[in-house]
């Protein structure tokens, strides 16, 4: 038997804002039939604010997550964009007053939709955007590596059991066990590193830098239908060129210092200096 | 029906220890605490009443009582007998088993795969039954074993065990076969069915408390001891009889024969009317394993589109106690693999929930659970992005 917080129990047989909102703003739905649960989110959003003013989950899943789906909905109902967008699955697991490690990748599940559900609003290509996020290690449930990654750094997992629960990944066949271990060895590697606070190598610095490229800075450029690319790296300048209508755009001199400059230096090295070539 | 009264539905996974097991046992937790291998007399009285709950168990069995082992649990007895046998013949390097075991045996047969022995699993159709001639096909000389249940636990499909069993014998192969599931729910004679080597029973599945079963090992069949040390169970099984839960199992041995015709009929009864409420009023259901001979008391049902930890959780609110064999209540990420094996959808095999009835359960109870799971489907339904 689960142990189940009475919030859970509560969300689970009394869930809110189930259904599906007519005509919505913005739609995502993560999961499959296969994997054993999905979530479809629908929202209100009014076009001024940003504020979701409506909120409605369909969940195909156990009890951990149909809770999980209700909780959220009550969480983003009246938060900007930008304010639900900041919601991890710790969130969602903590105001439910905790889920059984084995059933955190529900809480994962609802940061997900609702991460897509954002960005199909400003009309971020959700599918190209999966493609090229990364490359499948665990074939069972469709894991990414990214995915994989971003669940290690922000839950601080140690151990390929906490990688399974939180993102499902190994817990089918277990073929993708020995990738998971070298990739909580990399990562894991990393975090120390971060903490004695070493200066990175080149190569870590291009692939740093690449991958901040691509997981947080080209979703944001894309809105505008424009993206960037790494050229090159000399010392502490990074050479970086734009496509697509940041490069004609006025305003990219305003986009490389006022957005990927800081972006990088958060994500990299605050030492780095960003130009354009 | 009362809010708070408990229906059970669940006794594949243990019964109820009648009162009558637990009366018999009693006196050998106090006053008759000797140990049965000892010289004196009070000793020996307990020996006498150890051996006649061998007598009982062996009646059950319809074998005699010196084939009858006494072993800690149906996992204990399975692992005897495979691993067992495995080092009887030193020669052969090969076990046949099929995909839809319990652990006990599955697991067993995966640790002797890491030392070197090669393990076939057969496969199951839709229905759950095995093809005789992949077994055919796969048995050779190198066979030591071949280790198959009776009935399933999870569905109640009824191996041809007799058919497998003479296949087994011309081959000159061991023959094992775990009945944990079908004792008490089908008559088991060995005198009558001679191709059986061994075959384990356990005790909580018969009313008996749980920590007790039994291996019936037939005269003759060659076995090495895996549990080494004394001399007891004939140098079978070395280890102090537990003596009140041997007593205890007798009794519920001899309970449970007698009451065997009443069971088939009455859980039959009752299991067909939930079918048949579950099939009349909710659409797109499959019972797994309908196709095929079940024993009576068990139905496995998935509901199209919905998750089975769900449902028995809310079962759960009704008072009513199920299993499943969904992903999430087994605490791994994958369906039953006996679903799997049958080639189950994943659609219907994330919810399929099984029903175990005994002679405690009424009709009533069933009326009951059929309006509950009405209720449950059709809620849980409502919640799934995934209609049709
Ligand atoms: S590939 Fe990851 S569990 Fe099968």
């Amino acid at each position: 038997m689960w142990e189940y917080t009475d919030k859970v129990k509560d969300h689970f047989i009394n869930p809110r804002n189930v259904g599906e909102i007519e005509n919505p703003d913005a739609e995502a739905m993560t999961g499959s039939i296969v994997c054993g649960d999905a979530l479809k989110l629908t929202l209100k959003i009014n076009k001024d604010t940003e504020v979701i003013e409506d909120a409605k989950f369909q969940t195909f899943g156990c009890a951990s997550a149909i809770a999980s789906s209700s909780i959220l909905t009550e969480m983003i109902k009246g938060k900007t964009l930008d304010e639900a967008k900041k919601i991890t699955n710790k969130d969602i697991a903590m105001e439910l007053g905790g889920l059984p490690e084995e059933k955190m990748h529900c809480s994962v599940m609802g940061m997900e939709t609702l991460e897509k559900a954002i960005n199909n609003y400003r009309g971020i290509n959700v599918e190209e955007d999966e493609h090229d996020e990364g490359a499948i290690i665990c074939k069972c449930f469709g894991v990414t590596d990214t995915k994989i990654k971003r669940a290690i750094r922000e839950n601080n997992l140690t151990t390929v059991d906490e990688i399974t629960f939180y993102t499902k990944a190994g817990g089918g066949c277990g073929a993708c066990k020995v990738k998971l271990e070298d990739i909580l060895n990399e990562e894991l590697a990393e975090r120390e590193r971060a903490q004695k606070n070493a200066p990175l190598t080149t190569v870590q610095k291009i692939k740093k830098i690449e991958e901040a490229i691509e997981t947080v800075i080209n979703p944001m450029l894309k809105m505008d239908g424009g993206s960037c690319k790494l050229i090159d790296i000399e010392g502490n300048i990074v050479k970086i060129s734009f496509k697509g209508a940041c490069s004609s755009c006025m305003a990219s001199k305003n986009t490389l210092k006022g957005f990927v400059e800081p972006k990088i230096k958060e994500l990299v090295d605050k030492n780095l200096e960003v130009v354009g070539v | 029906m009362s809010e708070n009264k408990i229906i059970y539905m669940d006794n594949n996974a243990t019964t109820r220890v009648y009162q009558e097991v637990l009366d018999a046992m009693l006196p050998y937790f106090k006053d008759q605490y000797y140990n049965p291998s000892s010289m004196y007399s009070p000793a020996g009285a307990v020996h006498k009443e150890m051996e006649k709950a061998r007598g009982e168990v062996a009646d059950f069995l319809g074998c005699d009582p010196i084939e009858v082992c006494f072993v800690s649990c149906g996992s204990e007895g399975d692992n005897m007998a495979i691993r067992g046998t495995i080092e009887a013949y030193p020669t052969k390097n090969h076990i046949i088993t099929t995909r839809v075991e319990h652990p006990a045996v599955i697991e067993t047969c995966k640790s002797l795969e890491r030392l070197g022995y090669r393990i076939t699993l057969l496969d199951v159709d839709n229905d759950g039954n095995i093809n005789i001639d992949d077994l055919k096909k796969a048995i050779n000389d190198n066979t030591a074993i071949v280790s198959i249940m009776y009935a399933n636990n999870e569905t109640g499909v009824i191996f041809p065990v007799k058919e497998i069993g003479e296949i087994v014998k011309n081959a000159g192969a061991v023959f094992h076969v775990d009945a944990v599931q079908a004792a008490g729910k089908l008559p088991l004679i060995m005198k009558d069915e001679p191709y059986i080597d061994m075959l384990t029973i356990a005790g909580h599945k018969i009313h008996a408390p749980k920590g007790i079963g039994a291996l019936y090992i037939k005269k003759g069949t060659k076995l090495r001891t895996v549990q080494t040390g004394g001399h007891q169970e004939r140098g079978r099984r070395a280890g102090t009889e537990n003596v009140p839960y041997i007593i205890g199992l007798g009794k519920a041995a001899s309970m449970v024969k007698a009451e065997l015709p009443k069971f088939i009929e009455h859980t039959s009864k009752l299991r067909d009317k939930l079918e048949e409420e579950v099939l009349k009023r909710i659409k797109e259901v499959k019972i797994n394993g309908k196709g095929a001979k079940r024993v009576s008391n068990t139905t496995n049902i998935s509901f199209k589109n919905i998750e089975g930890e769900a449902i028995l959780l809310l079962l759960d609110g009704y008072g009513i106690c199920t299993s499943s064999g969904s992903a999430c209540s087994s605490g791994t990420l994958e369906p039953s693999p006996v679903l799997q094996a049958m080639g189950v959808p994943f659609e219907y095999a994330h919810s399929s929930t099984r029903f175990s009835l005994s002679l405690d359960n009424t009709m009533d109870e069933i009326m009951y659970t059929a309006d509950a799971i009405e209720k449950i489907v059709a809620r849980l339904r409502d919640i799934s992005p995934y209609r049709d």
